[in-house]
């Protein structure tokens, strides 16, 4: 009976220092596979229409569900606001809080969750497909390192498509809110605009904002190209590849976010 | 009658590799190979000579594919050599790799087209990425190479529209756009119906004459391959089992060859696998 808990903790054990271990060396891999990636960077800018194509397909193609859900985004903080706001007498303040919310916050943080489920599932699922039908092998064999012709480019394109997302989702969501407060509720149009325009500094709310969107960026694009790289090469292999990223991704921006905000509070710039 | 175009690779490759003309194209010697500790190749050795085809057959799973990464440098044995056009290839550095690489062509199992992009752009490929040509030219060579495998009226198509046929020839005709002095086909036959099966049978064989190169087919197609290779080695379980010429392997009386030529079910290579016995089994439960 004590062999058998024995051997039952030390399976368990086993298994625990298994998956601790792993999690150390895979991560270790992601970071090797962030300095090739750099490495190959070079190489992958002198053809600039390559991250171009990839901007087209991270960012372009996002465009649509970001600038959707800024808009209700926004008009929901404004309700809500309006209504906390109002129990003070400070509704007027309604145009600040709907805007550093959603520049010091919510833009880069939604924009972050959205991009690592549109846009990092898609890159994930078509990196993982052209490893299973060997067309990252036939690269190999061809000369041509798929790291510069394929991943560093997608990377960049994610890297460079992600703030320019957050800062669109922050834009449609302001926008949201001032349909809202203004067209809807009421609140004085001039209030609403000049409260914001004297409480919001481009140092530092927005910087803030664009160094979170521009930290979610990489992060989400290497997860998404580095699950994608390392899937294994059958339909479940990408299925699980795909989900991962989606699910690593999501976890990763809140958990920088609260890291990232910490050190601008110590900063003293929040 | 094939139209095969015959451009010089040096007019092609902006980088040139350090080849030794009078080498064996390729040579196996004694080459092992295990992935973790599953041994899969055991003591391999083999030669291909410039200008000719030589087919490895063997069973799925007997170690054929692994014997084609060897050579292209994806993997490294554990013991042995691997020599290609006199170079040691697990020895060479990733540039040198490279450009070896860019002298040779393979025809992955499924054709492995960049499904992203049309017919044309899969085969203008390596010439945009190696090559300074113009695009008029690389324009001309491309609907040659098409041509030779008789799908110049694809060009437009996109990989998805071809059939696994059509998918294939376009595949050869990407491994033969710089004029590779060796070309590796992986299972080239696989999934293809009869009139597929016989034209790529025949375009391997004209355009390895054609363009003088060396070609290695990994298959188990014995019919097709005996048609157009010229030389022959089995592979099972890791080890070389049997060789010769085509006319050598039809006559041989070697149980193992005979069984893959003969397509029997059961012989050296045996139809089940191993198990404990099927009394035991069956009883189990009863005991």
């Amino acid at each position: 009976m004590s062999s058998d808990v024995l051997n039952g903790t030390a399976r368990i054990l086993r298994r625990l220092g298994g998956a601790v271990t792993g999690g150390i060396s895979r991560l270790g891999f992601a970071a090797r596979f962030l300095v090739a990636i750099v490495w190959h960077s070079p190489q992958a800018f002198r053809r600039f229409r390559l991250t171009m194509r990839e901007i087209y397909f991270s960012g372009v193609l996002s465009l649509v569900i970001i600038l959707l859900s800024g808009l209700f985004v926004g008009m929901v903080l404004s309700l809500q606001g309006y209504e906390t706001l109002k129990r003070y007498g400070a509704d007027e303040q309604l145009g600040i809080l709907v805007a550093l919310s959603l520049v010091r916050e919510l833009g880069p943080v939604m924009a972050g969750l959205l991009f690592a489920s549109r846009a990092g599932s898609a890159i994930t699922a078509e990196i993982g497909l052209m490893k299973t039908t060997e067309q990252l092998s036939a690269m190999e064999m061809m000369a041509v390192d798929p790291l510069a012709r394929v991943i560093a480019p997608r990377f960049w394109g994610g890297v460079i498509s992600m703030p320019l997302l957050a800062a669109l989702f922050s834009a449609f969501g302001i926008f949201g809110g001032y349909l809202v407060g203004v067209r809807l509720i009421g609140i004085d149009n001039g209030a609403f605009w000049g409260q914001m325009q004297a409480a919001v500094d481009f140092w530092p709310d927005i910087t803030d904002g664009i160094i979170k969107s521009l930290v979610f960026g990489v992060a989400v694009s290497l997860i998404a190209v580095f699950e994608g790289y390392d899937a294994k090469p059958t339909a479940e292999g990408v299925s699980a590849a795909t989900t991962r990223t989606v699910v690593i991704s999501s976890l990763a921006i809140l958990a920088l976010d609260f890291v990232m905000t910490v050190f601008m509070f110590r900063a003293g710039n929040v | 009658m094939l139209a095969v175009p015959n451009a010089s690779s040096s007019n092609l490759l902006t980088e040139t590799c350090h080849l030794d003309p009078a080498a064996a194209a390729i040579e196996l010697d004694d080459v092992s190979f295990a992935y973790d500790r599953r041994p899969v190749l055991q003591g391999i050795t083999m030669k291909v000579p410039p200008g000719k085809i030589v087919a490895i057959m063997g069973g799925s799973g007997c170690g054929k594919t692994t014997i084609l990464r060897l050579i292209g440098g994806q993997i490294k044995p554990h013991s042995g050599k691997v020599l290609v056009a006199g170079q040691s290839v697990p020895d060479l550095e990733p540039e040198a790799l490279y450009a070896l690489r860019r002298k040779c062509g393979m025809l992955f199992q499924f054709g492995a087209l960049f499904t992203d992009m049309s017919v044309f752009e899969n085969i203008a490929f390596p010439m945009r990425e190696h090559t300074q040509l113009p695009q008029e030219l690389i324009r001309d060579l491309v609907l040659m190479k098409l041509h030779a495998v008789g799908l110049r009226g694809a060009a437009d198509l996109m990989p998805a529209e071809l059939s696994g046929g059509m998918a294939r020839r376009v595949a050869l005709a990407r491994a033969i756009a710089l004029d590779p002095m060796l070309v590796m086909y992986d299972e080239p036959f696989a999934g293809l119906d009869p009139i597929s099966l016989g034209v790529v049978g025949q375009l391997i064989r004209r355009l390895n004459d054609a363009l003088g190169t060396t070609s290695v087919v990994v298959t188990h197609d014995v019919y097709e391959s005996l048609k157009i290779v010229d030389y022959l080695y089995f592979v099972s379980e890791g080890r070389i089992v049997a060789q010769g010429t085509p006319d050598a392997v039809r006559e041989s009386k070697d149980a193992f060859v005979r069984q893959f030529v003969d397509g029997e079910a059961d012989g050296p290579v045996p139809f089940h696998y191993p198990a404990q016995s099927y009394r035991k089994d069956l009883f189990a439960d009863v005991q």
